[in-house]
C-alpha cells in the first residue's frame, strides 16, 4: 500500500486529514496506530460513523502495525497512517517500519507543558527530545498542517523560538 | 413550561460566530446558542470545554463536518450524556428552527431537525430557472 500521508496529529481522523489532505491525495484506507484505541472498539465505531463511505479505517497497536506494514507494499489500496504522538512514530520508527517514509507533523495542540511552535504545533521538551530520537533513527520528520502550506524541515523547526 | 434546550455551535475557523451573527441578524436575538471554534485545541480540550457548556440540562451540539474533530468531540459526548442529540452538517434553516423551538422536549426537537435531512438543501439548475426572460 503506498503510504501517501505518515502523520502524528492528536486529532487522528479530522476534516484536514479526510477532507484536505485526502481530496489532494486520495484516500482508500486510513490506518491509525495507537494502542489505547486498538482496544476500543466503541471509539472505532465513532471514529468509522464519521469517515466517507469508501474509506476503510483501521485501528492496530504499535505492536499490530509491525505485523501488518509488512503487508501492506502489496496492496494497492492508497493509505495514510495516522499516530496521536511523537513516540507511537518513534517506536515504529525503532522497529524499521518507516523506512523510506516521511513523518509529517499536522497537529500537537496546547496542553500543559507545550508551548506554540507554529498554530498548530506546541512542543513539550518531551516532544523535542522523541523528535531528536526520530532523527536519530534516521526518519526524514517535517511539518505541515494542510497541502497548500509550507513545508517546514525539522532542523528550522527545531530552531523555531517557541512562545 | 419545559426547560429551555441549549444549543452549542461548534465548527472550524469562524464558521460558528459567523452563523451566530447570520441568525442574530434575521431573529434579532443571540440567545440560546453559544459559538465554539476548535483552534489550537486538543481534542480532549474541546470535549471538556463543550461539556462545560451543555452542562446537566439538555442540550443540541450542532456541527459543521461529519468527519472534522468538532464531530468526533461530540460524538464522544453524547456517548456520556443521554439528554445531548448531536446534528452534523449545520445550515441556516435548521439553526433557525432550532432557535424558534428550544420550549419543545428534546425529544421533540431533535424529530424536527430530523425533519429537514435531504429538505434544507435545495439544487437548483439553469432548467429549473423560472425568471422570465432567461
Amino acid at each position: 500500500m503506498p503510504i501517501l500521508l505518515c502523520r502524528v496529529d492528536d486529532r487522528l481522523i479530522h476534516g484536514q486529514v479526510v477532507v484536505g489532505w485526502g481530496a489532494q491525495l486520495g484516500l482508500d484506507l486510513i490506518a491509525v496506530i495507537d494502542d489505547e484505541l486498538s482496544g476500543s472498539e466503541w471509539e472505532q465505531d465513532l471514529y468509522r460513523a464519521g469517515l466517507p463511505d469508501e474509506v476503510e479505517a483501521l485501528f492496530p497497536s504499535v505492536e499490530g502495525a509491525l505485523e501488518l506494514i509488512p503487508g501492506w507494499a502489496s496492496n494497492a489500496a492508497r493509505g495514510f497512517i495516522l499516530a496521536r504522538d511523537i513516540a507511537t512514530m518513534r517506536r515504529l520508527a525503532e522497529h524499521g517500519a518507516l523506512a523510506d517514509i516521511e513523518v509529517n507533523l499536522g497537529g500537537l495542540h496546547s496542553a500543559p507543558g507545550r508551548q506554540r511552535v507554529l498554530p498548530y504545533l506546541f512542543f513539550s521538551d518531551e516532544d523535542r527530545a522523541e523528535l531528536r530520537r526520530l532523527k536519530r533513527a534516521g526518519v526524514n520528520v517535517s511539518a505541515q498542517d494542510v497541502p497548500s502550506a509550507r513545508r517546514i524541515g525539522l532542523d528550522e523547526l527545531l530552531e523555531m523560538k517557541a512562545g | 413550561m419545559n426547560e429551555e434546550v441549549r444549543g452549542i455551535l461548534v465548527g472550524h475557523g469562524k464558521l460558528a460566530d459567523g452563523m451566530l451573527d447570520a441568525v442574530a441578524g434575521i431573529t434579532g436575538s443571540r440567545e440560546g446558542l453559544t459559538p465554539v471554534d476548535n483552534a489550537s485545541m486538543t481534542p480532549e480540550a474541546l470535549e471538556e470545554h463543550v461539556e462545560s457548556l451543555a452542562g446537566d440540562g439538555p442540550s443540541v451540539v450542532f456541527v459543521d463536518l461529519p468527519s472534522g474533530s468538532c464531530a468526533f468531540a461530540a460524538r464522544r459526548l453524547k456517548c456520556r450524556h443521554p439528554r445531548i442529540a448531536v446534528v452534523c452538517g449545520v445550515n441556516l434553516p435548521l439553526l433557525l428552527d432550532f432557535v424558534f423551538h428550544r420550549t419543545l422536549p428534546l425529544e421533540e426537537i431533535v424529530e424536527r431537525l430530523r425533519s429537514h435531512v435531504g429538505v434544507s438543501i435545495e439544487y437548483t439548475t439553469d432548467a429549473d430557472s423560472s425568471v422570465p426572460g432567461r
